[in-house]
């Protein structure tokens, strides 16, 4: 089972007690945007076949947000880091690049 | 290609079945194609058989990193229906349910459907009145379904618990002409008449690259060399988004893992399949007594192919409420598949970026069903660049705002 630690109340928490909420740092586009724009934010995802960076609620435990990075083929977690956050700490994808050569998630490499 | 038939058995038992001749053949690839397929799954082989048939295109290469019919093909629980209430939905769903009751006969190749009906069951009053709805909009789309009490439905599944205290069988929506097939069959039906028409089914040639000339595509690479073509086809459902990249372009797609998993077999009890939408359950009996029972999907991005233990808990439990017999069942087996979901859980049949580019993608939870009509579709957009079963599939939709809202209007289980 996935297990994945809440940064903000230290738990090993396992799946059946977090929430996936979806791709992280998505670049908002609201009203008065263009269509492509709104297109992107709405439906264009990442999708990758490797590591990922997404949002997961600790929704049945203390209830706040977080980020983690996740691969998506061997679902190793690379690390949690808090939701006040609009990129992933510099340490955490030094680490991904150690593991993981070649590493690419949107403009991260 | 030698004709199945009961004559064939005669002779060749006649011979001790030496004159048995190989499905398919496995040719090393050629130079190039006149059309590339990749992915050799149940559309990806159907959308190069209707190329064949209805148009005569036969120069063609179906591209397959593992073995053909291994991914979701192999791996979903075999349901055919078509009683969804938006109308290019309804329109090619029915259209492929429609193809199935003859495919057997098409293709020369028994791929066991059984029109057995399917019933969606309502257990709420919020589905009660969906359904009601799905009725109505199936009538006017020309696909026969009908809302059923619940005394008709305790009557078609004797096994079922219509009065169970948290959701109770209020009625259903019946499909009598839906019901399953050979999941494998079919791919291997598909395989064989592709071969039969000179096309060649490269298994074990993974594509590793798209090779392109100012915005169209002139070849693949792969791990069995660089071949080129006119045109390329890219169906590979949850590794669509993998393709794309390599093509240049996005898709409006995320991966995930969907499960299913198969009883012990039993002797015959139910002979219709199953949906029960509320809890996120469906069920039907194999030929070979194997309850088959599928669920929802995990939440999170995945390809791994397998999916976590309490989606299947869930399933499972809801189940028993609804069919308490199958509570002392043990599980035989479990799998999982990586579905390719859109943002409204509709497919996308489209052209692409690139001008000779075209996806056959997105068929999510419910891809099975479509094989023969995504097909068609796929083959027609292919072949003359227009296809009007595929023109509401575009991935236009997205940017226009004109959803084919099916998650909203079905709840959930395509």
């Amino acid at each position: 089972m996935l297990t994945l630690q809440c940064p903000y109340c230290g738990v090993m928490a396992e799946e059946t007690e977090l929430s996936a909420g979806g791709e992280a740092h998505l670049k908002r586009f609201g009203p008065g945007s263009s269509d492509a724009d709104f297109e992107t934010y709405m439906f264009m995802r990442e999708n990758p076949k490797g590591v990922h960076f997404e949002r997961w609620r600790h929704s049945n435990g203390c209830g706040k947000w977080f980020h983690a990075a996740r691969c998506t083929v061997t679902l190793e977690v690379f690390g949690t880091y808090t939701a006040q956050t609009s990129t992933p700490p510099a340490d955490l994808l030094d680490k991904i690049r150690a593991a993981r050569p070649g590493f690419k998630w949107r403009e991260f490499e | 290609m030698k004709r199945y038939s009961a004559f064939a058995i005669a002779r060749e038992a006649a011979r001790h079945h030496t004159g048995w001749e190989r499905a398919w053949r496995s040719p090393e690839p050629k130079k190039s194609y006149d059309a590339i397929i990749v992915g050799a799954g149940g559309h990806g082989l159907a959308t190069a058989y209707y190329l064949g048939k209805n148009f005569g295109i036969t120069n063609v290469a179906v591209l397959e990193k593992g073995w053909l019919g291994g991914g979701n093909t192999g791996r979903n629980t075999t349901i055919i229906r078509s009683n969804y209430l938006q109308d290019p939905s309804a329109a090619i769903y029915e259209k492929a349910r429609d193809l199935y009751e003859t495919l057997s006969q098409d293709l020369n190749y028994n791929v066991m459907f059984s029109p057995r009906g399917v019933i969606m069951l309502a257990q709420t009053h919020h589905e009660v009145r969906g359904y009601q709805r799905t009725a109505h909009a199936n009538a006017l789309q020309g696909v026969k379904t009908e809302f059923i009490g619940p005394e008709k439905v305790k009557e078609i599944v004797p096994i079922i618990n219509i009065d169970g205290p948290r959701y109770p069988v209020l009625g259903g929506l019946w499909q009598p002409r839906g019901g399953t097939a050979r999941h494998d069959a079919v791919a291997w039906g598909y395989a064989r008449a592709c071969s039969d028409m000179g096309m060649d089914i490269i298994q074990k040639c993974e594509v590793t690259g798209v090779r392109r000339i100012a915005g169209r595509v002139v070849g693949v690479e792969t791990t069995k060399g660089s071949i080129d073509c006119n045109k390329l086809g890219i169906v590979v459902a949850g590794h669509s988004g993998v393709l794309a990249d390599m093509a240049g372009f996005r898709l409006p797609i995320e991966s995930l893992a969907l499960q299913a998993l198969v009883s012990e077999p039993i002797k015959p009890c139910m002979d219709v399949v199953v949906m029960a939408n509320t809890v996120h359950g469906y069920m039907s009996q194999s030929d070979k007594g194997e309850m088959v029972i599928g669920g929802g999907t995990d939440g999170f991005n995945n390809y791994t192919q397998r999916g976590s233990f309490h989606h299947i808990e869930e399933t499972v439990r809801a189940l028993i409420e609804t069919f308490p017999m199958i509570s002392r069942l043990k599980m035989l087996r479990q799998w999982g598949g990586i579905v390719d979901m859109t943002g409204d859980r509709s497919p996308i049949i489209s052209k692409t970026p690139l001008e000779n580019c075209f996806v056959n993608c997105g068929w999510g939870t419910g891809g099975f069903k479509a094989i023969p009509g995504s097909g068609w579709a796929m083959a027609e957009l292919m072949a003359k660049g227009y296809s009007p079963l595929a023109n509401e599939f575009s991935t236009d939709r997205f940017k226009e705002g004109r959803f084919i809202d099916e998650s909203v209007a079905a709840g959930v289980a395509h």
